[in-house]
């Protein structure tokens, strides 16, 4: 058993950040997962235990709708973060000769991340609007005779501008896992016989999916709970779950029913990472 | 007629900005040659051998391989496999898949049976059928050492390139792996071209030693014709130990050049190069154990500064006039009572060689 001096020292150590953890996380999330179990008696709700809001969650299609939504615009999101990211770090990391350049095109992709995020969904309002660079661009070289309003207010609008606000999240794991591959690993395969294509497949890649899962993971996570996006460039069929949740909150004022959402999302994000967590350990160790 | 050589560089530079890696390399080696490549780092011995297993293109010269110019091919086109310094082995494969890799390409693809066969063997030869389903990070620096061997050798190449091999692994294994490497030399009959900064490796295992310098060949030749015969003080003192003593060359008595020391002393030697002039100044060369303490008046004059204990040899660390660094004798250890025998410390002794042909005379080397 501890001693009593043991004890003293432990706690003048952990108290605070234990105090914290209680606080500020256990008890708000043990809040909300009370609640979500409140019946709402409008105009306001009282406490209660029954699944009410969470069968309304899954069988009202207004929100089995978002939550499908939010699932193929977070996805889609990761994807093409994806194939954006991937080329972008493996160009910086393999084929930038001098090391001042590499750090600077690395500088270049997260230096965004510095500016305010709502200034940065905001700026593909202006590129995609109906006075917008885009359409001005398409005006001036003649390809279009008026301007155009499909490039806003839908959710390819939507895919494009989360993509660009999350992408540093994917360049970053990324540039890393193939920052950490060996070159002579690369010299090796070609040395054996493997040309550069199969070299790509057979090493490159399978050495780079601990920095896939980890962006993917990130991207994904992030704008599935992002609410700003669907505001500024999302459009009547671009409403998310976030917007969903604030909503309940605010203008509907159905609190029960926004935190049977918000542990929804939690769980959601939950087997997501607890999913990837389970794929990267899969991965192995440079020697 | 002699065989076409397997390797041939000719006239091979290679700069990065403004060092100069390689000023011009001619090479040529035989098949089933074990040939190393011996210098300090920088001496770009490892250039060289990136140049033929084509990971760097010469600036000017060419490359050829079995006859055929391969100077502007890429690695995967050629007929040399490279073990790497630190192995290269693919971590997120096997052991089996590792050796695997290189016959499961199209261009130099290998029926599967056949396949399977060539890397049991291939492991069987090194000595690690049982670890073929380890990862590498699960083996020792020696396994991988021989996992990178069995993996480079199981295509069969003309020529194996060697980086350093056995520069991770500590003195033992080394010795251990030293022994390997030329049995699986004689065995295979492969042409071997190593890369190593030990010249005691060199010297053990190889057919010919080219000592390079500062991009250039130094000297190559048979490791005992580089001991006896250096060819410059560079490579003596590069190759085994060597005391060089500057002194001025008095003349020529026939076969023998008279040089003349600082200590006032006059020896005979041998000299390495014709064209030398009497007056000019000189090196002279003479190896620790091809010294002996003299009993008559002549030779270089120098006191005892103490006794160096090697286990089979004693070393006698002496001072002269003659040069400002020690100058060494080295004395077989015949019985326990060698030590004894020897002048103690403070003792004022005469070295002279064990014979004229013992002491090499060189022109001076300008001060690197």
């Amino acid at each position: 058993m501890k001693t009593a001096r043991e004890r003293v020292a432990f706690w003048s150590v952990f108290s605070l950040p234990f105090a914290w953890t209680v606080l500020f996380l256990i008890v708000p999330y043990a809040t909300m997962a009370a609640i979500s179990f409140w019946t709402r008696r409008f105009p306001t709700f009282v406490p209660d235990f029954q699944f009410g809001n969470y069968i309304q969650l899954f069988t009202d299609p207004q929100y089995t709708t978002v939550l499908l939504r939010t699932l193929k615009i977070a996805g889609l999101t990761s994807l093409t973060s994806v194939l954006v990211a991937y080329p972008l770090a493996y160009f910086i990391v393999f084929t930038v000769r001098s090391a001042a350049w590499r750090s600077f095109l690395y500088l270049a992709v997260i230096v965004p991340l510095w500016v305010s995020y709502l200034l940065r969904a905001y700026t593909w309002k202006i590129i995609l609007g109906t006075d917008g660079a885009l359409n001005s661009l398409l005006l001036s070289t003649g390809i279009i005779d008026h301007p155009l309003d499909i490039f806003l207010y839908n959710q390819t609008a939507m895919i494009v501008t989360l993509t660009y606000i999350f992408i540093p999240f994917m360049v970053m794991p990324l540039y890393t896992a193939l920052e950490r591959i060996p070159k002579n690993l690369i010299e090796a395969s070609g040395d054996l016989g493997v040309g550069p294509f199969l070299t790509f497949v057979r090493v490159i890649l399978p050495l780079s999916t601990s920095g896939i899962i980890a962006g993917a993971t990130l991207t994904f996570c992030l704008s599935f709970g992002d609410f700003v996006a669907p505001v500024l460039v999302g459009g009547p069929d671009g409403t998310m779950i976030a917007t969903v949740l604030q909503s309940q909150f605010g203008a509907a004022l159905n609190w029960p029913l926004g935190s049977a959402l918000a542990v929804l999302i939690l769980t959601l994000v939950i087997v997501v990472l607890t999913v990837s967590r389970r794929f990267d350990t899969a991965r192995v160790d440079l020697v | 007629m002699a065989a076409e050589p397997i390797v041939v560089l000719e006239g091979a530079t290679k700069s990065y900005g403004d060092f100069v890696a390689l000023g011009g390399i001619d090479l040529s080696i035989a098949a089933g040659e074990f040939v190393t490549l011996l210098g300090p780092s920088g001496c770009g011995k490892t250039t060289t051998l990136r140049l033929i297993g084509g990971f760097e293109t010469p600036d000017s010269g060419r490359v050829r391989i079995g006859g055929e110019d391969v100077t502007a091919l890429p690695p995967y086109r050629r007929a040399v496999n490279t073990v790497f310094q630190d192995y290269a082995l693919f971590p997120h494969m096997s052991v089996a898949q590792n050796v695997a890799y290189g016959l499961s390409v199209k261009a130099n693809r290998v029926p599967r049976a056949d396949r399977e066969r060539r890397v049991q063997e291939a492991l069987a030869m090194v000595g690690l059928s049982d670890k073929r389903d380890r990862r590498p990070g699960e083996l020792s620096g020696g396994q991988r050492q021989r996992v990178a061997m069995a993996r480079a050798l199981v295509r069969k190449p003309k020529v194996l390139l060697l980086d350093e091999p056995l520069s991770a692994l500590d003195v033992k294994l080394r010795e251990a792996m030293q022994i390997e490497l030329k049995h699986l030399h004689q065995q295979l009959g492969i042409t071997f071209l190593m890369v190593t900064h030990d010249q005691a490796e060199a010297l053990v295992l190889s057919d010919r030693v080219a000592v390079m310098k500062a991009g250039r060949i130094a000297q190559i030749g048979a490791p005992q014709e580089l001991y006896d015969r250096p060819a410059s003080p560079y490579v003596a003192d590069f190759i085994g130990a060597a005391n060089l003593i500057d002194g001025t060359l008095e003349g020529f008595d026939g076969e023998m050049a008279w040089v003349r020391f600082g200590d006032g002393s006059r020896l005979a030697g041998r000299a390495v190069r014709s064209g030398l002039v009497a007056g000019s100044r000189v090196t002279a060369g003479v190896r620790p154990e091809r010294l002996k303490v003299g009993t008559g008046d002549e030779g270089l004059s120098a006191t005892v500064v103490g006794q160096l204990f090697h286990g089979g040899v004693l070393r006698l660390e002496t001072k002269s006039a003659a040069s400002p660094r020690p100058i060494f004798v080295e004395v077989q250890r015949a019985s326990a009572a060698t030590s004894d025998a020897l002048p103690p410390a403070g003792a004022t002794i005469r070295l002279v060689p064990a014979t004229p042909d013992d002491l090499l005379v060189y022109p001076e080397e300008a001060a690197p």
